[in-house]
């Protein structure tokens, strides 16, 4: 079949083979700041970017007359985590309705709740009925990034049954869950990698951490509880744990910290693992200054000498986390 | 009587300056001679480098635009790079040309379009799918990586070892140093020689069947200006043009533009001049634009790709959890996932390394994925501080470009520090003055950072024989430790070097990084 062939077409074809090659070439012969150009000269331009993300002050504005620091003791967790909240004006005062409440207990170990290495699934209890129906919170997660298999961390720590109990969600760590926080006054980790979509709409975070002994740094309390905040390579923070934990004191600026005082692990921490380790008291501790409530904590529920506080608390105090001496900002519900 | 002037004869012309110009560039490219310059040329006209590695990374690095130049001579006169560039594409009708010998008739039957080309287009939808996921595998089987890399890591080490008898020492491709190795040359020499010899038995069994490359500018060619035309007023259905058909495409019914590869045989063979290769003729048989791509093919295809890539990445061995120790990346590299997207395994690295470093992988360090890509292996050589070469030849920038300046963290890089590739680590059971009590520490002469990254214990002690001997025995300083792997090289301990370097710490990475800070002294800064 004879195919028609004359100028026009020529001149067709020839235009789409112009057309065809120009638009490549404008896409990779473009300076790399032109619009569409594809072009990257130092191969540099096709790195993915970090998309880092930096975190608000979930703070509440401070009450005048209001203490800082709660103290509560009683034979139940109600009660204690009545009298903490006493003093420093009710969880109402820090939580309003419609929050979004991230909660961040410490479940870094796959052990039993009566070893102490991790928070108490009855304070969390508690306390997610308090925000849910007191608070009328619209929501309450709980998230941790444990040592171990995060689902069997949570599942026998007891605390995913708890929380399921008390109308929250357990949010695990999954791969996508980090992003890069950008910490600028940090000294090591200025830019890490971080929980993030667990904290998107969150409006107020509370850390609720259990009293323990750690061997490295001293002791784990309300500032290294954010530590499970953290994803990536968190082995190399052993190389200097107390810059790190000082960093934590101003990563984050949570609403409100809550000491669990009911089950305090003396010795062999952060893991425990004999029930003898663990002192059963009746204390907590609910305020809004981390390193006078760590300070506190050390000396009085820990039992150690205050010669003998953690070097992280002192940087934390420099670094701007907090005041360690707790006089005029302390009080104890009768 | 034949014509004076024959586009065969030109072609023949430019294939041969073509194969001469890529042998000519693996040879140029050495230190001594033109560094890293004339090689890449190669690699980065080919559409298929960059389009894949558009695909993976959404950028066309340096000079990997000229395939505009590949892709414009293909939209003008077809699939001619096939025979009239392609130094692999030359080599394969040569061999056919002078092992493949049969009667005419059977040349004719052997030439016939046979439905398994549409292999190549299905392999490289498979490849281009994979690439757009991250993962660029087209280098396996893409003809000037894998001429490249069968050159360079198969058949140089024999060519210059027979060189090297003779007093022809300067055609050798690396001249002056000790017999390069390349780790896995068998495998990569074997894929070669498989290829080529396969030419016996069925005619550019490559070129029609597998390549992703010719599959691509066949794509490209149904719009192109000139093709074969057959004057079907002057045919006389002889089948003669098949006898020399390299393409396999039909010219003597319905030209398969797609497969033509512009050998321009069929115009010499045919005793009518009913052939010609020209602009669209008014009288002329129609040619078959598009390749015998089925839906089904398409489906497969894609199936295909998509299990693929889980497949490759499944090992781990691209993130940080299950890294090889042994997968150190020349400097310059790209994060793992980065470089993957990258890299197409074509050698020029391993080519223009002078310490002979830089190895093709096999399948311990990153499995198939990463097979044939580069690592460093310090038992063979260690990656020298004045030294940039692999950055500077690598096409597609999985190694990007770098300056000594930069590698070694000088001027306007001190703030970054220097390039690190690994960190060295000392085998206290197996070093001399640590386990056996007898002077040694080559490891911490030879190091080149200043201060050295290899500083010691020392300590006299009485040696077994009653001497009294001092040992320096050897620790690393991790924080000025760059990975340059010269200790590992150097250690007497030759077998399995006491002071040796694992992936961890390299700058590359975020995540495998060791030191939490990097320490420096109070007075310096």
């Amino acid at each position: 079949m004879p195919s028609p062939f004359n100028r026009r077409e020529f001149l067709k074809r020839i235009a789409l083979a112009s057309t065809i090659c120009g638009g490549a070439g404008y896409l990779a012969w473009a300076p790399e700041e032109y619009p569409f150009s594809l072009k990257d000269v130092t191969g540099l331009r096709s790195r993915p970017e970090p998309r880092q993300f930096t975190l608000p002050d979930y703070r509440v504005a401070t009450a005048p007359g209001m203490m800082e620091i709660g103290i509560g003791r009683d034979m139940t967790t109600e009660g204690r985590l009545t009298k903490a909240l006493e003093p420093i004006g009710g969880l109402s005062r820090f939580v309003q309705p419609g929050d979004v409440v991230l909660l961040k207990p410490n479940v870094a170990f796959d052990r039993a709740p009566e070893l102490g290495a991790t928070t108490s699934p009855e304070l969390l209890e508690v306390l997610i009925r308090r925000l849910l129906i007191d608070c009328r919170a619209k929501e309450v997660r709980v998230t941790d990034n444990p040592i171990e298999s995060p689902a069997d961390c949570f599942a026998k720590t007891g605390i995913k049954a708890a929380v399921e109990r008390a109308g929250g969600r357990v949010l695990l760590p999954d791969g996508n869950a980090f992003r890069p926080l950008s910490t600028p006054d940090a000294e090591l980790i200025k830019s890490w990698p971080c929980f993030y979509r667990p904290l998107i709409g969150v409006t107020k975070v509370i850390g609720v951490a259990p009293v323990k002994d750690h061997n490295l740094s001293g002791a784990s309390m309300g500032i290294k509880n954010w530590y499970g905040l953290l994803g990536g390579q968190r082995n190399q923070f052993h190389q200097d744990i107390h810059t790190i934990i000082a960093d934590l004191s101003i990563m984050i600026r949570p609403t409100l910290t809550i000491l669990d005082g009911s089950r305090i692990l003396m010795r062999n921490g952060p893991t425990g693992g004999d029930p003898a380790y663990v002192k059963p008291w009746d204390v907590i501790v609910a305020g809004t200054d981390q390193v006078a409530m760590d300070g506190w904590a050390f000396v009085n529920l820990l039992q150690r000498d205050a010669s003998t506080l953690p070097h992280y608390l002192f940087l934390a105090e420099e670094k701007g986390g907090g005041k360690i001496d707790p006089a005029g900002r302390i009080q104890e519900s009768a | 009587m034949r014509p004076f002037f024959r586009l065969t004869t030109v072609r023949i012309v430019s294939q041969l300056v073509f194969l001469g110009l890529f042998v000519f560039g693996v040879w140029a490219t050495w230190t001594t001679r033109m560094q890293g310059y004339p090689v890449s040329r190669f690699l980065e006209i080919d559409p298929l480098v960059a389009l894949s590695t558009l695909l993976s990374t959404g950028h066309i690095y340096r000079y990997l635009g000229w395939s505009i130049l590949l892709l414009l001579l293909t939209l003008l006169f077809g699939r001619l790079f096939c025979n009239w560039i392609c130094p692999l594409g030359t080599l394969h009708q040569c061999a056919g040309w002078l092992f493949n010998v049969r009667s005419g008739k059977e040349r004719q039957e052997q030439n016939r379009y046979r439905p398994r080309q549409v292999i190549k287009y299905v392999t490289l939808i498979i490849v281009l799918i994979i690439s757009a996921f991250g993962s660029v595998q087209i280098g396996l089987l893409d003809p000037l990586a894998l001429l490249h890399r069968s050159m360079v890591t198969g058949l140089s080490t024999g060519w210059d070892w027979l060189l090297g008898t003779t007093s022809l020492t300067q055609l050798q491709l690396a001249p002056g140093t000790a017999e390069r190795i390349y780790t896995g040359s068998l495998w990569i020499g074997v894929l070669f020689v498989v290829i080529v010899v396969i030419n016996i038995w069925y005619t550019r069994f490559f070129c029609r069947t597998l390549c992703p490359l010719g599959a691509l500018l066949g794509l490209v060619a149904p719009f192109s200006l000139f093709r074969i035309h057959r004057d079907t007023d002057l045919c006389t259905n002889c089948d003669l043009c098949l006898t020399r058909c390299e393409g396999a495409c039909s010219p003597e019914t319905t030209l398969r533009v797609t497969e033509c590869v512009g050998c321009m045989n069929c115009i010499d063979d045919c005793p009518e001049n009913a052939l010609s290769f020209s602009l669209p003729r008014i009288v002329s048989a129609p040619a078959r634009p598009t390749p015998d791509l089925s839906r089904r093919h398409l489906v497969f295809a894609g199936i295909i790709g998509l299990i693929t890539f889980p497949l490759l990445r499944a090992n781990g061995r691209v993130n940080d959890a299950n890294y090889s120790p042994l997968m150190i990346r020349p400097p310059g590299s790209m994060a793992e996932a980065e470089f993957l997207k990258k890299c197409i395994k074509c050698g020029q690295c391993m080519r223009v390394c002078p310490t002979n470093v830089v190895q093709p992988a096999g399948l311990r360090e990153g499995g198939i994925e990463a097979l044939w890509t580069p690592v460093l292996n310090f038992n063979i050589g260690h990656c020298q501080q004045k030294c940039s070469l692999c950055s500077t030849v690598c096409p597609t920038g999985a190694i990007r470009e770098i300056s000594v300046t930069e590698k070694l963290g000088f001027g306007e890089y001190r703030q970054d520090g220097p390039i690190r590739l690994g960190t060295a680590f000392i085998n206290r059971s197996r070093c001399l003055p640590w386990a056996n009590e007898i002077p040694c520490i080559v490891c911490q002469e030879v190091c080149p950072i200043a201060p050295k990254a290899i500083q010691t214990y020392d300590e006299e002690v009485k040696d077994t024989f009653g001497h009294l001997v001092l040992l320096n025995k050897p620790f690393i300083i991790p924080d000025l430790c760059t990975g340059c792997g010269i200790c590992q090289k150097e250690c007497p301990v030759t077998d399995q070097p006491a002071a040796y370097v694992t992936a961890v710490g390299e700058s590359r990475s975020q995540e495998r990084r060791l030191l939490l800070r990097y320490r420096t002294n109070p007075e310096e800064s």
